[in-house]
């Protein structure tokens, strides 16, 4: 791949991805790849988000679940939109 | 056809009962905290040995002084010690932790504390860390095959980084070494927890997988819920987990399980610091998520290597077992690149594939096992850190 990615993503299921270059600022066109086929697809940030925190794929609600390596993850405590940066502030765990 | 990773060898020390180290240590090991003094004085007195210090070993009782007795006798008769001084406050606790090393043909000596003082039991123990020392550092490394290796793994100070990474790169390797004939190690029960259902699949048959499950509930209603306050939130995922993008249990446990691969199963369960009796293959060992502690009950275990993939860069070590350290951050690199062994950030970029990390680990293991010396080695790092697992008498 002759870019670098900017976000990686498990599986094709996911609703999130992780962003993997520092200093990520809002309104990047980011680079993104589904690390299950090197297939990929473009989606601007709508925040700064750090390296290694995760970004949404798609407008979510709260209350939605949280899907990464095609698992569950959690659930959104609060809406997040597309490209915005998710974390303890809008996902939580289902187990307590 | 054979694999290419089938005629891997690496130049070891065969020890009395067959087994194989990577090292050739002369420890001094205390049996209780308070002949960790005597240990470090013989320690100083003879270059070349190795004084292993730590906090326990008086009025414990019950499985929790089990737990100690095991991880001290899986200490002294793991391969990569040549031979152990044992050093305790009184002659029947130090007879039995010296008994259960001896149990492997290793050389083995003792004295207690009681009725001599210090200066006496030094003077003793120095004379034997001295012969100890000598016939150690006669003892020649010959070929072995991949296959006499025994392999643990744990990783710490996750993030997202080591589920896309660092731990897929361990996994890798398990799938290519385990079928070699490999012994391997892994566990943390508590970072299992959000992907329980996923790890009891990974067992070899429903009985083993059942088996797990018991263990890991047991956990679950003896520890957490025995003695949580609210809940694991605070410390699972941990602060530094959270600094680094992880957000749920669920999402931490899952980056944590890529470590036994694709294709890998586990053929059974071990206590902490228990020893294998199984055969060849993937053990799953009940055991802290904290780092020293873990890799000190693996080490216990029996294994002579312990790979460690870590994001946001943890900097533990072992006093006889070399921690290979492994992370795919490109930040954590940049920063912290003293502690790292196996650089994957190459990964992230999609200039690396799973494959190539995981032969590039497989080729430092092999390394590490003929001598190199990892980071945490270089680094002085020896933590080691016992498991207990209730309050004393």
């Amino acid at each position: 791949m002759a870019e670098i990615p900017h976000l990686l993503v498990h599986e094709h299921a996911d609703n999130v991805g992780v962003v993997v270059v520092e200093g990520l600022t809002a309104g990047t066109d980011m680079l993104c790849c589904v690390t299950h086929d090197n297939s990929t697809f473009r989606l601007t940030a709508r925040a700064d988000v750090p390296i290694g925190h995760k970004v949404a794929l798609k407008d979510i609600g709260s209350g939605d679940t949280a899907i990464k390596y095609g698992e569950d993850i959690g659930k959104f405590i609060a809406d997040v939109e597309k490209g915005g940066h998710v974390h303890v502030h809008n996902l939580k765990t289902k187990r307590w | 056809m054979a694999s290419k990773y089938a005629n891997i060898t690496f130049m070891g020390y065969r020890r009395e009962n067959g087994r194989v180290g990577v090292r050739n240590h002369v420890i001094i090991l205390p049996v209780d905290d308070i002949s960790n003094a005597a240990c470090e004085a013989v320690a100083n007195n003879v270059k070349g040995t190795l004084a292993l210090p730590h906090a326990y070993g008086r009025l414990q009782f019950g499985e929790d002084l089990e737990t100690h007795f095991r991880t001290m006798i899986g200490t002294g008769a793991n391969p990569n010690v040549h031979s152990v001084v044992v050093i305790g406050i009184e002659p029947d606790w130090t007879r039995r932790i010296a008994d259960g090393i001896r149990e492997t043909g290793k050389e083995v000596a003792e004295f207690s504390i009681e009725q001599k003082g210090d200066f006496e039991t030094i003077r003793a123990a120095s004379w034997a860390a001295k012969d100890f020392v000598h016939k150690a550092t006669e003892v020649q490394r010959e070929e072995c095959s991949i296959s006499e290796l025994w392999v643990s793994t744990k990783c710490g100070e996750s993030d997202t980084t080591t589920g896309l990474g660092s731990c897929p790169t361990v996994g890798n390797m398990y799938d290519k070494l385990l079928p070699e004939g490999i012994t391997g190690f892994f566990g943390e029960t508590s970072e299992i927890t959000g992907a329980e259902h996923i790890c009891q699949k990974r067992a070899i048959n429903e009985e083993v997988g059942e088996r797990w499950y018991k263990m890991w509930k047991a956990y679950q209603d003896e520890v957490i819920f025995a003695h949580q306050t609210d809940d694991l939130s605070d410390s699972q995922p941990t602060k530094g987990n959270i600094l680094g993008g992880l957000t749920t249990i669920e999402e931490k446990a899952l980056g944590n399980l890529e470590k036994i691969g694709r294709t890998s199963q586990y053929i059974d369960i071990l206590e902490p610091a228990e020893q294998p009796r199984s055969g060849n293959g993937l053990y799953f060992m009940d055991s802290s998520s904290a780092a020293a502690e873990c890799v000190t009950l693996m080490a216990a275990g029996g294994a002579v290597i312990h790979t460690f993939p870590t994001g946001q860069g943890n900097v533990v070590g072992n006093p006889i077992v070399p921690v290979i350290k492994i992370t795919a951050n490109p930040r954590t690199v940049r920063t912290m690149g003293e502690h790292i062994d196996v650089d994957v950030s190459g990964i992230l970029r999609r200039d690396q594939t799973i494959d190539e990390a995981g032969d590039a680990l497989i080729d430092m293991i092999r390394r590490t096992a003929n001598g190199r010396n990892t980071a945490a080695e270089a680094l002085g790092h020896r933590e080691f850190s016992m498991t207990k697992l209730y309050r004393s008498a």
